[in-house]
C-alpha cells in the first residue's frame, strides 16, 4: 500500500501502464496459499489414486486416477471463474440457490439412482452427480444470505429458530437419502454460520444441551426402549468406535484395518509393501479411507504433508473470513471453513479410529467428482472473498 | 465497486474477532488432536500395528507329519498311514444365526448323504467332549465334495476339508495291545506343560507303544504360510514360507510276527478271555504278546457308534482294551511253586533229596489243605512234586517259612508284586501278600480282622490266595530262573529309524538286578519243571510229550472265586538252557493242562518252526524238508484245536 501512496497515481502499482498477464487474469488478488494447498492436495490425491488403484478396474489401470485429474482440472477452472465472480452476487440469489438446493436433493428421491441402499446422486452421461455434495456450499451461500438479509427482522430468539429451520431443512432430506456424513455436514455449517452471524452465545449453550440429549435419545435411550430411530449399521457405525474391538466382523472391523493400516506405515511408510491396503483389508480405500492408504504408504511423513496442506487450507480461509470487506463474506468464509475443518476431522478422525463411521469423504483427496469439484467451488468462493477484500482495500487507498 | 456501503455490515467489531479467535483456536485444537493421534499411531505403536498387519495378511496351515510307522522285528508293517479327507466344522466360525447354522448344516447333510439330525447330533457330542475345538463331521469324503466346497466357499462359513493322516492297521487287530491307538489330543491336554507345542486336531498316542514311544513317532508338523487377502483368497505369488512337515520315526518291535499271530490265534481259538506273553530270557525283549478278547484300532480312526462304545469302554467283564497280559490280576496256581522251591531250597528249608510223604491232604491248626482232586502222591521230592505238581510237599514248604518272609522276597525278588519295568502304558503291580501287608490291613480294620498265619502262606505257596500276578510277572520269575538269575528289563521297542531306515536309537535296557541262584538249585527245579511236561507222570505230559523240542513247563490252576479256576501255563524252552519263557493263562480255563498248555504249543511249534527251518537251510538240507517240517507244524496246530473242540 506504501506503493500506492508513493506512486499518486489514478491507478496504483499492479495497474501500472500495461497490465501484465497475471493482472489481466486477477491472480495477484488471489490467496496463493490457498490455490497452493487445494492444488496439492489434488495433485496428491492423483498421486495416490494411481498407485494404489491401478488393479481396481481390470484392464483400466488408470480408471480412478484419471477420472480424479479431469475432476480437479474443472475444478481448478470453476474455482477460477468463481474467484472472479464477486460472491455477492449470491446473497441476492439467495432464495434461487436455496430452492435449487432443496429441489436438486429432492430429485435424487426420484431420478437418483440407488447405491449400497442410499439414493444420493444421478446418473449423469459422463458422471454421477450427487447434489448434496454442490449443496454444501450451496447451503452456506444461501444461509450466509438469510442471516444477513433477516439481521434486524424479528427477535433474536426467532431469528435462531429461523436459521436453525432453513439449515436443518436440507439436512434432513439428505439425512432421508440416507446420508448421515452429508447430513453432520450440513448441520454444521449450519451452525458455523449461525456463528459467525453472531447467534448469542445462550442460544448454542442451548442447542448444545438440545444436541446432547438428542444423541443420548438416539444411541442410547432409543435403542433401549426399542424403538430404533436409526438403521442398525448407522447405529453400528456410530458406536462402534468406541469399541472397536467389540465386533471385529463388520463395523469395528473397519476401523480396525485402518487404524493397523496407518500405524504399520510408521515413520517412512511402507510403500508398496502396505498390504492392508492393498489386500482390501481397508474397505473403500479411494473414496472414505485414502488417508488411511496414505498413512499406510506413506507412514509419518506423508500422512503429516496431508494434514499440514489441510492445515494450511483451513488456515488460509480463516483468515479470509478477517479480511473480508462484509459480513456476507465472512459468513460465507466462516461456513466454507467450517465445512472444510468438519469434514477433514471426522474423515481423518475416523480413519485415526477416534472418529465414527460417517462416510464423509475426505476433502479434495478422497476419489469423486461431486465431492472434488463442489470443494474447489468452495475454495473459488473463498478466492472470491479474497479478492473482493483486496479490490475493496485497494479502491479504498486509490479513492 | 459493485457493492453499497450498506453491504458492508457490522464490519469486524471486537466481538466477532473474538468469535473468530475462538473458531481459530478449535481449528488449531482439532487438529493438533489429529496430529497427535497420527503421531501416537505411526510412531509410537507403529512396530505394534505393523505386526498385526502382517498377522492380518498371512495365514498359516499346520502341515500335519505322517506318525512313523511301526513294524515288527522282521520288518513287516503292523501300523502305517493313509491320508484321509476329513470334512471339518469350526464351531466359532459357523454362522451364529441359529437358521442360517441350520440352513449350511442342511446343506453339507445333503452333499454327505448323511440327515441333518445325524450332523447335529456328531455337532453336539464332539462339542460337549472337546469344546471350541473344529469338529470332524465326516471322515474320507470324495474328491468331489472338496472341489464343490472350494468352489462355493462363502456358502459354507466355518468348514473346512483337512488332508489329515489317519492310522492303517493292514492286519486288523495284531497286537492291537502292544501297538495301542492314537487320538486327538484333548483340550485338557493342550494346557499340560508336556503338551504346549502341540495343537487341537494334532494325534497322540494313547495306549501301547503309541503313547509310550509317541515322541519318536509323532515327527513336526510343517507350516506353510500364505499370504491372503482380506477375503482370506491367496494373494498370486503369495506363498511365503514353507516348512515342510518332518515325518515321525519309525518303531520297529520285538514282536515275531509268527509267534504273535499263533499267540493271538491260539487265544481266540480258545475263545476264553486270557493272555499270553513270549519273551527272550536273557534281552528281556518281547516276542509275542496277546491278549483276549481284542479290538481293531481302526476303531479309534473314526468317530466311535454307540455300539461300539458300549463294546470298547462298557464291558467290564470282556474289557477288550485291557491287556490282559500286563494288567491282568490273576493268582497264579502251581506255576508260582518254582518261587517256592527257590525260596526253601536257597534258604535250607529244604534240600532237593529231602523224601516228604504226600498222602493227598496237610492239616495244620485244624485246617486242611488237599491236592486237586484229593490224589495222593506218595513219598515225593522236589523234582518229582514239580512233576506230579504234589501241593502237600509245598504246603509242607509254605508251612516252614510261613513266619520268616523267605518266600516274599524270593517272589519279590524275582518281580512277583512288583513294577515290571516294561515300556508299555498300564502295567499292573499286583500283589504279593506278606505277613507285614496282612497285619497292617487288619490293624486298619480290614481283612476280616484275620492276621497273617501259617495258612496264607501255606496258600501262597501254591499260588493261591491272595497273590495277585499276571502272564508277565510271572514270564519274569520263569525267565530268572531259566537264564540263571538276571532279572532282565521286559520291552517291546527294538530299535528307533529314520524315514530313510537308518538306526536312530536302538533298545537294549540293561536288566533291573541280579539275583544269587545256586546252579545246582536252578537244575534241579529245571528238571523238575522239564519231568512235569514232558516225563511220564507230568500234568502236562500229554500235551508236550511227543514235543520235539525239550521244554520244561508247569501247569497252573488257581480258584479266584467267584469265577471258574484260572488256568495257567508257563514253560521255559529250550530243556536245560532256555532261550525264551511263554506264559499262558485263561480266566476261567480250568486245568492248566486242558487250555493253557495247548495254546502255549502252539505258540512254541510257531517259535521252533523258523528256528527249525532256519537251521536245517544251515544245514543245506533240502527245502523240501523243510516244507514238510513246516507241514507237520501245521498239523499240529489243528490237532490241536481239535483237542479243545
Amino acid at each position: 500500500m506504501n506503493v500506492a501512496t508513493r506512486t499518486r497515481r489514478a491507478r496504483p502499482e499492479p495497474f501500472s501502464m500495461r497490465p501484465g498477464i497475471a493482472e489481466r487474469l486477477s491472480l495477484p488478488y488471489m490467496d496463493g496459499g490457498l490455490a497452493f494447498a487445494a492444488a496439492g492436495l489434488a495433485l496428491a490425491s492423483i498421486f495416490v489414486l494411481a498407485q494404489t488403484t491401478s488393479h481396481d478396474v481390470p484392464g483400466d489401470p488408470g480408471y480412478y486416477s484419471d477420472r480424479q485429474t479431469i475432476y480437479a482440472l474443472l475444478g481448478i477452472v470453476g474455482m477460477y471463474v468463481l474467484a472472479r465472480v464477486d460472491y455477492s452476487r449470491f446473497r441476492e440469489l439467495r432464495v434461487g440457490i436455496y430452492t435449487f438446493l432443496c429441489v436438486s436433493i429432492s430429485l435424487v428421491f426420484f431420478f437418483g439412482f440407488a447405491a449400497r441402499g442410499s439414493r444420493r446422486a444421478f446418473d449423469l452421461p459422463f458422471f454421477s452427480f450427487q447434489p448434496s455434495e454442490l449443496g454444501k456450499l450451496l447451503l452456506v451461500l444461501a444461509l450466509a444470505g438469510f442471516v444477513i438479509d433477516g439481521a434486524r427482522r424479528g427477535s433474536a430468539r426467532q431469528r435462531t429458530v429461523r436459521y436453525l429451520c432453513l439449515g436443518l431443512a436440507p439436512a434432513a432430506l439428505v439425512f432421508l437419502q440416507p446420508d448421515l456424513g452429508t447430513a453432520l455436514v450440513f448441520g454444521a455449517i449450519t451452525l458455523a454460520v449461525m456463528y459467525v452471524g453472531g447467534v448469542p452465545w445462550t442460544h448454542f449453550a442451548v442447542i448444545g444441551a438440545t444436541l446432547v440429549s438428542l444423541i443420548a435419545l438416539v444411541l442410547v435411550i432409543a435403542p433401549a426402549a426399542n424403538v430404533p430411530l436409526l438403521k442398525s449399521y448407522q447405529q453400528e457405525r456410530l458406536t462402534s468406535f468406541l469399541d472397536p474391538s467389540a465386533d471385529p466382523s463388520d463395523a469395528g472391523y473397519q476401523q480396525n484395518q485402518a487404524k493397523t493400516a496407518i500405524g504399520a506405515g510408521e515413520t517412512t511408510g511402507r510403500g508398496d509393501r502396505a498390504t492392508q491396503t492393498r489386500l482390501d483389508f481397508v474397505p473403500e480405500r479411494h473414496t472414505d479411507f485414502i488417508f488411511a492408504v496414505i498413512g499406510e504408504r506413506y507412514g509419518f511423513m506423508g500422512a503429516a504433508l496431508v494434514l499440514s496442506l489441510y492445515a494450511l487450507l483451513i488456515w488460509r480461509a480463516l483468515r479470509i473470513v478477517t479480511l473480508s470487506k462484509n459480513s456476507y463474506g465472512m459468513l460465507v468464509a466462516g461456513g466454507i471453513a467450517a465445512m472444510l475443518l468438519f469434514q477433514v476431522f471426522v474423515n481423518v478422525g475416523m480413519n485415526l479410529g477416534i472418529m465414527p463411521i460417517t462416510g464423509i469423504p475426505l476433502p479434495l483427496m478422497s476419489y469423486g467428482g461431486s465431492s472434488v469439484l463442489a470443494t474447489f467451488l468452495a475454495v473459488g468462493v473463498l478466492q472470491s472473498v479474497h479478492m473482493q477484500a483486496r479490490l475493496s482495500q485497494k479502491g479504498r487507498f486509490a479513492g | 465497486m459493485y457493492l453499497s456501503n450498506d453491504d458492508r455490515g457490522p464490519g469486524m467489531n471486537s466481538s466477532m474477532a473474538l468469535r473468530i479467535g475462538i473458531f481459530g483456536g478449535f481449528a488449531l485444537v482439532l487438529f493438533g488432536i489429529l496430529f497427535f493421534r497420527l503421531w501416537f499411531l505411526q510412531i509410537l505403536n507403529g512396530e505394534e500395528y505393523l505386526a498385526d498387519a502382517n498377522s492380518n495378511r498371512t495365514r498359516e496351515f499346520r502341515v500335519t507329519a505322517p506318525r512313523g510307522e511301526i513294524l515288527d522285528r522282521e520288518g513287516n508293517v503292523i501300523v502305517a498311514n493313509r491320508t484321509s479327507l476329513a470334512l471339518q466344522a469350526n464351531p466359532a466360525k459357523l454362522p451364529a444365526d441359529e437358521a442360517e447354522k441350520r440352513a449350511e448344516l442342511a446343506a453339507l447333510a445333503k452333499l454327505t448323504h448323511t440327515s441333518l439330525k445325524q450332523l447335529r447330533r456328531t455337532l453336539h457330542e464332539e462339542l460337549s467332549k472337546a469344546p471350541g475345538l473344529p469338529v470332524t463331521l465326516r471322515q474320507d469324503v470324495g474328491n468331489y465334495l472338496v472341489y464343490y466346497l472350494e468352489e462355493n466357499k462363502g456358502k459354507f462359513p466355518g468348514v473346512d476339508v483337512e488332508r489329515v493322516f489317519v492310522r492303517r492297521y493292514p492286519h486288523e487287530s495284531l497286537a492291537a495291545h502292544i501297538v495301542g491307538y492314537t487320538s486327538e489330543v484333548t483340550e485338557e491336554q493342550l494346557e499340560e506343560p508336556e503338551y504346549k507345542h502341540l495343537e487341537p486336531g494334532d494325534m497322540l498316542g494313547v495306549d501301547g507303544v503309541e503313547d509310550t514311544y509317541d515322541r519318536y513317532l509323532r515327527g513336526a508338523p510343517g507350516v506353510t504360510r500364505i499370504q491372503v487377502d482380506a477375503f482370506g483368497q491367496p494373494t498370486p505369488g503369495g506363498k511365503l514360507v514353507s516348512q515342510k512337515p518332518v515325518p515321525g520315526n519309525n518303531l520297529q518291535l520285538t514282536i515275531d510276527p509268527d509267534v504273535q499271530s499263533a499267540g493271538e490265534g491260539a487265544l481266540s481259538s480258545i475263545g476264553l478271555r486270557g493272555a499270553f506273553i513270549t519273551m527272550d530270557v536273557h534281552s528281556g525283549e518281547i516276542i509275542g504278546m496277546g491278549s483276549f478278547p481284542t479290538f481293531d484300532p481302526d476303531v479309534f480312526t473314526h468317530p466311535m457308534t454307540q455300539a461300539e462304545v458300549d463294546r470298547l469302554y462298557r464291558d467290564e467283564i470282556l474289557a477288550p482294551l485291557t491287556n490282559r497280559a500286563i494288567a491282568g490280576l490273576y493268582p497264579a496256581g502251581s506255576t508260582f511253586k518254582i518261587l517256592t522251591a527257590l525260596a526253601a531250597l536257597e534258604n535250607g528249608e529244604v534240600t532237593p533229596d529231602e523224601v516228604i510223604e504226600d498222602p493227598g491232604s496237610f492239616t495244620v491248626g485244624g485246617q486242611t489243605f488237599t491236592n486237586a482232586g484229593e490224589a495222593a502222591n506218595g513219598s515225593v521230592e522236589l523234582v518229582r512234586a514239580l512233576e506230579v505238581s504234589s501241593d502237600v510237599y509245598f504246603y509242607i514248604l509254605g508251612f516252614r517259612m510261613w513266619e520268616k518272609g523267605f518266600l516274599q522276597r524270593w517272589a519279590h525278588n524275582l518281580g512277583i508284586g512288583r513294577d515290571p519295568g516294561i515300556d508299555l502304558p498300564g502295567a499292573a503291580k499286583g500283589l504279593l501278600p506278606t505277613q507285614q501287608w496282612r497285619n497292617r490291613l487288619v490293624a486298619e480294620g480290614g481283612a476280616e480282622g484275620r492276621r497273617w498265619s501259617a495258612g496264607d502262606n501255606i496258600q501262597l505257596a501254591t499260588g493261591q490266595g491272595d497273590l495277585q500276578t499276571n502272564p508277565l510277572q510271572m514270564a519274569l520269575a520263569y525267565a530268572t530262573l531259566g537264564n540263571g538269575g538276571t532279572v532282565v528289563t521286559p520291552h517291546v521297542g527294538m530299535e528307533i529309524d529314520d524315514a530313510y531306515g537308518r538306526v536312530i536309537k536302538e533298545f537294549a535296557p540293561p536288566p533291573q538286578r541280579k539275583v544269587r541262584i545256586d546252579p545246582g538249585f536252578r537244575s534241579e527245579i529245571m528238571e523238575g519243571l522239564h519231568d512235569a511236561a514232558q516225563g511220564g507222570a507230568g500234568t502236562s505230559y500229554d500235551v508236550f510229550g511227543d514235543f520235539p523240542i525239550e521244554v520244561a513247563g508247569k501247569t497252573g490252576t488257581a480258584q479266584r472265586p467267584p469265577y471258574e479256576d484260572q488256568s495257567w501255563y508257563a514253560v521255559l524252552a529250550p530243556y536245560p538252557e532256555p532261550e525264551i519263557v511263554t506264559v499262558v493263562t485263561f480266566e476261567e480255563g480250568g486245568f492248566g493242562a486242558d487250555t493253557a498248555a495247548p495254546a502255549a504249543k502252539s505258540i512254541l511249534e510257531a517259535y521252533f518252526a523258523k528256528q527249525l527251518a532256519a537251521d536245517e537251510d544251515e544245514e543245506e538240507e533240502g527245502s523240501a524238508e523243510a516244507e514238510a517240517a513246516g507241514l507237520e507244524g501245521e498239523e499240529e496246530v489243528e490237532a490241536v484245536e481239535e483237542a479243545v473242540e
